[in-house]
């Protein structure tokens, strides 16, 4: 029987009683005594040189407090890049400044320009009309291989060229090659993983305050990790010291990645609250979340597969153009490098692999982390070249993939990593269940009887979550530690506040986290609320990304509940005049070995905090204990997903019939939890493969800016899932044994969803060995036509 | 984007080529024009305002003419901005060719836009574009000859002819 509290437990997520009935506190629910608010001037040119800005016009207009302009942030710092990749000649990467307001250049359509403060939005918005601008448009760097070449426009004039770095990694390059040259087969196959939007329901928006009277500065933000944003922001653009400094990100309505970041407008908001003295707010339409949040993907590739004669594969080689954008965002050069390439072994024991990523500045919007960051592009990449070579050999992809499969662990791949433990043959042998693969080829001739083709597409996926342990991250370039951290505070009544350094916007932390500490103790789970968000009350934790919530913040909770229990047990010890070391603790109650003693709960947490019967000689009064928590390894979630797709014939319009998931998370905390991580990091993927798509016409405009034109999944576009998280190889080195669940949806879904369509089109006789990404009617469509 | 077209037009190449320096004609001519101001030389500033999709804005730009070769050929270029619309910027390559009774006017145009107007109306610009430059020039061919439908233009009995108000104003 499921259990109903505690680890395992399905306890239905506390926190969508206030999201469900409108009582979220949101940042733009946020308003501040005084506030004043900001509209920022955005470029609408891709590439210019500002020749003039004059704002005095717009500063006579009725409301107008301020206008800040590039000339107001001289001497400030720009936004800091958060991950320094070295590229394969040993150099640092080219990391140009990136201001608050842009100076000089502008460099994509939407970099910020001027920024009018006013007493409403309105007002703001109608002197920006009344600002002019003079930009002399100047040719724009739009396409990564073009940006390349001698004569492309240089996005930064004080770069040599537009390419960040040229990185490479793996095997030895010639060990590599050599393994090419005595293949039996090689497999190529060139792919892109097109820009992506993020999207979150929420759009960002920031209020920057200050108060004179004790020379602090608070920021509310729409952040996945409020000390990161105040670490970068005080330390490297205002310089505004840590007790000086707090950032609240309140309920975040979705992130995905895009909320990981350092804005300009975060650090604008806080920086012109001190200026004027009034708090600012800022809240992103739409329009601009699309010009202005970092966006996803944008990878071109070439990947090629080595196989002996026996369909071993004994080499990988890739090379890949990763598009930065304008600016490097806070974390961008680290996505092709560092979560890609050392994911490229997958769930295969490839002896030999060798990456090579050129990072390449246009001008376009920055790109960083979005919902598996890299993983999905190693994922898409590897899954899809293994899927034309079973195709190209004629032998069962699945066969195939069990063949080549990582079956002893601890295994070190070629690419820098170890995996801890995982069963992909478990994996596979679940989903073939789950799936139904053995009735596939009915449903087939039942889709033709309706005059329709029927494709089935499987693979496996693995990601490197748990992020990170911070000497290796360190060496890889990280500027900042990947611990987190968490204090359990125990109140004299034995309820529970536990500050966690993790962010909660959309993964139901508030409900599973008290699970954690529910089982470890034996009470009930609403004794526990879980406080996060406000850098003023949760101990310095790096925040909500890689899927390291519960891996890493809820291995320090562990760690901090553990540090509680055996205080508390001291405790029970002296209210029992009981030895220490026979004190046990179940169901809430201490109880002594080989006695019928108890005392409850509530009677020591009391005892902690009312200490009139009490050992203060040996211990302090009160129950609060911090830990931090920085893990040894990466943890590695891994499995098979398989989809189903039917494709139209007469216009190309494919539909995803079928989609199975089986993985392997280690240890679940709140199953139902889990299932609705999958759920939505399907949803993203199948939007990836069939729907989305970030497009920049050629002088850098970017078309697809609004619902109109940027295709996101809706609920009628995606099937009834059958997700399966049965197998489980518990994590080998965290307190918990759970690895993280929330990007491997979105990681594992699009190679599924393209392997489909291509077993779709082939089924009919078509010669079709690849369509890139969205797979839409026009598309693949023109792919039948031949 | 690019797009080009040919239209006969009932008159003498002056004539049409005077009609394309006067900017009251031009100013007729634009869909949506709210003022034009200035001379062939100097260029013309105009306002325009216009509804591209979702986006509607009053435009304030420029247009100049260039590359003229009379009676042959110019190029025609404006470029406008809509605050936070955006802006619009494009040409057009204009020749005039003598034909029977006429002259031959083929016009080859581009456009691009950027801001909101790019981010929201990129779908229907092509078409946009096109229906401008058609309404540009049927309404200018209506200004220099009158309008092919005698029934639309009673006017035309009266002053006696099939005759465009410009042409009546040049040749009264």
């Amino acid at each position: 029987m499921p259990k109903d509290h505690g680890i395992g437990a399905s306890s239905k997520r506390r926190e969508d009683v206030r999201f469900l009935t409108g009582a979220g506190q949101y940042t733009d629910d946020i308003n501040v005594q005084g506030q004043t608010y900001v509209h920022f001037i955005r470029s609408d040119v891709a590439h210019g040189r500002i020749n003039g800005i004059n704002t005095s016009a717009a500063e006579a207009m009725p409301g107008v407090i301020r206008i800040f302009t590039g000339a107001d942030f001289e001497g400030i710092g720009g936004l800091p890049c958060g991950w320094q990749v070295t590229d394969r000649h040993g150099e640092p990467m080219k990391e140009p400044a990136h201001p608050v307001l842009a100076q000089g250049k502008v460099r994509h359509v939407g970099d910020p320009i001027a920024a009018v403060v006013a007493e409403s939005y309105a007002k703001a918005r109608d002197a920006a009309e009344a600002v002019e601008v003079d930009i002399e448009e100047l040719p724009a760097a739009i396409d990564m291989k073009a940006a390349l070449e001698g004569n492309a426009p240089k996005v930064h004039d004080d770069l040599a060229d537009n390419l960040c770095y040229d990185w490479a990694f793996g095997s030895d390059a010639a060990e590599v090659d050599a393994a090419f040259s005595n293949a039996a087969h090689v497999t190529t196959l060139e792919l892109v993983n097109q820009r992506l939007v993020a999207n979150p329901m929420e759009p960002r928006v920031a209020v920057g305050d200050f108060s004179r009277a004790t020379d602090e500065s608070t920021l509310y933000t729409t952040s996945q990790n409020p000390h990161v944003i105040r670490l970068l922001m005080g330390a490297f653009v205002l310089g505004i010291p840590e007790h000086k400094l707090r950032v609240v990100a309140p309920d975040v309505g979705g992130g995905f990645g895009s909320k990981i970041f350092h804005y300009a407008e975060e650090a604008f908001c806080t920086f012109a609250a001190r200026q004027i003295n009034r708090p600012v707010k800022w809240t992103a339409s739409r329009s601009e979340a699309f010009l202005s949040d970092a966006q996803g993907r944008d990878h071109v590739t070439k990947i090629e597969l080595a196989l002996d004669a026996d369909n071993n594969f004994t080499a990988l080689r890739t090379e890949t153009y990763a598009n930065m954008g304008a600016y490097l965002s806070t974390f961008a050069p680290s996505v092709p490098t560092w979560l890609h390439g050392t994911l490229m072994a997958g769930n295969y024991k490839t002896p030999l692999i060798h990456v090579n990523v050129k990072a390449v500045f246009t001008n376009t919007v920055p790109v960083d982390a979005y919902r598996g960051a890299g993983r999905p592009e190693a994922t898409y990449q590897l899954e899809r070249v293994i899927d034309k070579a079973a195709r190209e050999r004629g032998v069962d992809p699945i066969a195939l993939r069990r063949q080549n499969f990582v079956t002893e662990f601890p295994y070190a791949t070629p690419v820098a990593v170890e995996y801890d433990t995982g069963d992909y043959v478990a994996t596979m042998d679940k989903l073939e269940e789950i799936a139904d693969i053995a009735g596939f080829e009915a449903r087939r001739k039942e889709s033709e009887a309706r005059g329709k083709l029927r494709g089935l597409g499987v693979n496996c996926y693995i990601e490197a979550c748990g992020i990170a342990p911070s000497n290796l991250v360190g060496q890889l370039g990280a500027r900042a530690g990947l611990y987190d951290a968490a204090t359990v505070r125990v109140n004299a009544t034995g309820t529970i506040s536990v500050m966690v350094g993790a962010h909660s916007h959309g993964q139901g932390h508030e409900t599973a986290f008290p699970q954690v500490v529910a089982e470890m103790l034996g009470i009930d789970e609403s004794m526990i609320d879980i406080v996060h968000g406000d850098s003023s009350k949760i101990p310095f934790g790096m925040g909500t990304y890689g899927s390291r919530s519960i891996a890493v913040c809820g291995s320090a909770m562990v760690r901090a509940t553990e540090k509680i229990i055996a205080k508390a047990k001291k405790i029970a010890a002296h209210l029992m005049e009981a030895s220490e070391a026979d004190i046990g603790i179940k169901d809430g109650q201490f109880t002594v070995a080989g006695t019928d003693k108890s005392v409850a709960w509530g009677d020591v947490t009391l005892a902690a905090y009312v200490p009139h019967n009490y050992p203060l000689e040996e211990i302090e009064p009160g129950l609060e204990e911090t830990a931090f928590y920085d893990p040894s390894n990466f943890t590695y979630p891994a499995g098979a997903y398989a989809c189903e797709v039917e494709v139209d014939p007469d216009t190309g319009k494919v539909t995803v019939e079928r989609f199975a998931a089986a993985d392997d998370f280690g240890n679940i905390i709140n199953p139902m939890i889990v299932d609705g991580q999958v759920h939505g990091g399907i949803g993203q993927g199948i939007g990836q493969a069939l729907m989305e798509n970030c497009a920049y016409d050629e002088n850098g405009q970017l078309i697809s800016a609004s619902y109109m034109d940027y295709a996101m999944p809706r609920a009628d576009d995606v099937p009834f899932y059958t997700v399966d998280h049965s197998c489980q190889t518990p994590c080998t080195h965290n307190p918990l044994g759970v690895k993280g669940c929330g990007e491997a949806g979105a990681i594992g879904s699009p190679p599924a969803v393209i392997n489909a369509v291509v077993d779709a089109l082939q089924s009919a006789g078509h010669n079709v060995t690849h369509i890139d990404m969205p797979a839409s009617p026009q598309r693949v469509w023109a792919a039948m036509q031949g | 984007m690019h797009l080009n077209d040919t239209r006969d037009i009932m008159a003498d190449r002056q004539t049409v080529w005077a009609a394309l320096m006067d900017p009251d004609v031009l100013k007729a001519c634009v869909p949506g024009c709210q003022e034009m101001e200035g001379s062939a030389e100097d260029g013309f500033t105009a306002v325009v305002v216009q509804k591209v999709g979702p986006v509607k804005a009053t435009f304030k730009g420029t247009v100049t003419l260039s590359d003229m070769n009379e009676p042959d050929s110019l190029r025609l270029s404006g470029e406008g901005k809509g605050g936070a619309a955006g802006f619009a910027k494009g040409g057009a390559d204009v020749t005039l060719e003598e034909i029977e009774g006429g002259t031959r006017l083929t016009y080859d145009v581009d456009a691009k836009v950027g801001g909101k107007l790019a981010q929201l109306g990129s779908r229907i610009i092509d078409g946009f574009a096109k229906k401008m430059a058609d309404q540009f020039f049927t309404r200018f061919q209506e200004a220099v000859e009158g309008p092919e439908d005698e029934t639309e233009a009673p006017e035309a009995e009266e002053t006696g002819g099939k005759k465009g108000w410009f042409k009546r104003l040049v040749k009264s």
